[in-house]
């Protein structure tokens, strides 16, 4: 890294800051994935480096090469955009089968579908027929 | 207009896009304007419901707030990995009956939802309007209806609706 020589300190520092805490937070993710205990704690794990840790590092990258260069570069913004409209497609797509699953085999901790329905704190126009109605199909 | 080019904000972002990945100039502008139009023109074909964005002044108050509260679980799921939290965590599924309908409006909810660490975004009943979500470290169900529906969905459907 010959390029790396020509950044002024503030810029490196911050970069180096900033790749430690997006490495650290993804890092911090994949332990979590080993250490939790249920399908749908796991889940929570990888957001860590979905999150913040894909924005720290993509702002390391900006910082670092607007710093080199005369111009600003943002396009790390759409890494950080993509990642999040995509994920909750295969975090849905996980959690619906999971769900699925545990209430084919009537896993106890996993709620049934009448949670599903309305009741208590708003008012729903179907309540006044009665609250053993069937579960509304999807 | 809307014959010619249908999605005119869609064109934009991908003209925009297109420039920041390549160079800013004029044959690349004339590139990506092409691929822009097509694109646009192409997703008409798709028939997708149309969003309507009533007051979009209050979009960078969602997302510095939505920012924030990242901020803060990515260092509260971070502390629980580390095993700093001091009393028994129980996590649990909270169900909340939501008032938003407007598609664009709950895919944006998704979004928020799931790139926030310690919820997750199980299931969603497009009849009864609930949702169901999975809360790593679950004190209070009411405090997670309250944050939903107040800070995240009032203004969402202020947005949309």
């Amino acid at each position: 890294m010959s390029h790396a020589a020509e950044l002024p300190v503030w810029a490196a520092l911050l970069t180096s800051l900033l790749l430690l805490v997006g490495a650290g937070l993804t890092l911090l993710g994949a332990v979590g994935v080993l250490q939790f205990r249920s399908f749908f704690e796991r889940v929570h794990a990888p957001t860590l480096g979905t999150s913040w840790g894909t924005g720290a590092i993509a702002l390391a990258s900006i910082v670092f090469f607007s710093s080199l260069g005369t111009r600003l570069v943002v396009h790390e913004v759409l890494i950080g955009v993509f990642i999040t409209v995509t994920t909750p497609v295969t975090l849905m797509l996980l959690a619906r089968a999971a769900l699925h699953r545990e209430r084919a085999e009537e896993n106890p901790n996993v709620p049934s579908r009448a949670v599903m329905r309305r009741r208590g704190s708003a008012p729903a126009p179907e309540d006044g027929a009665g609250d053993a109605a069937g579960t509304p199909s999807s | 207009m809307s014959r010619v080019l249908p999605y005119p904000l869609l064109a934009l972002a991908l003209l925009v896009m297109w420039l920041s990945l390549t160079s800013f100039s004029p044959g690349q502008v004339l590139l990506g304007g092409g691929i822009a139009v097509a694109a646009a023109r192409a997703m008409a074909a798709l028939h997708p419901s149309k969003p309507r964005l009533r007051r979009w002044q209050l979009i960078p108050l969602l997302f510095g707030r939505v920012t924030l509260d990242i901020v803060r679980s990515n260092i509260a799921v971070s502390s629980i990995v580390l095993g700093l939290g001091r009393r028994e965590r129980k996590s649990g599924f909270v169900p909340i009956p939501l008032e938003l309908r407007d598609r664009t409006g709950l895919a944006i909810l998704a979004c928020i939802v799931t790139s926030t660490p310690g919820t997750a975004w199980i299931e969603y009943d497009p009849d009864s309007g609930v949702l169901l979500l999975h809360v790593l470290d679950l004190v209070e169900e009411k405090e997670w209806i309250d944050t939903i529906k107040y800070r995240y969905e009032a203004l969402l459907l202020e947005i949309f609706e």
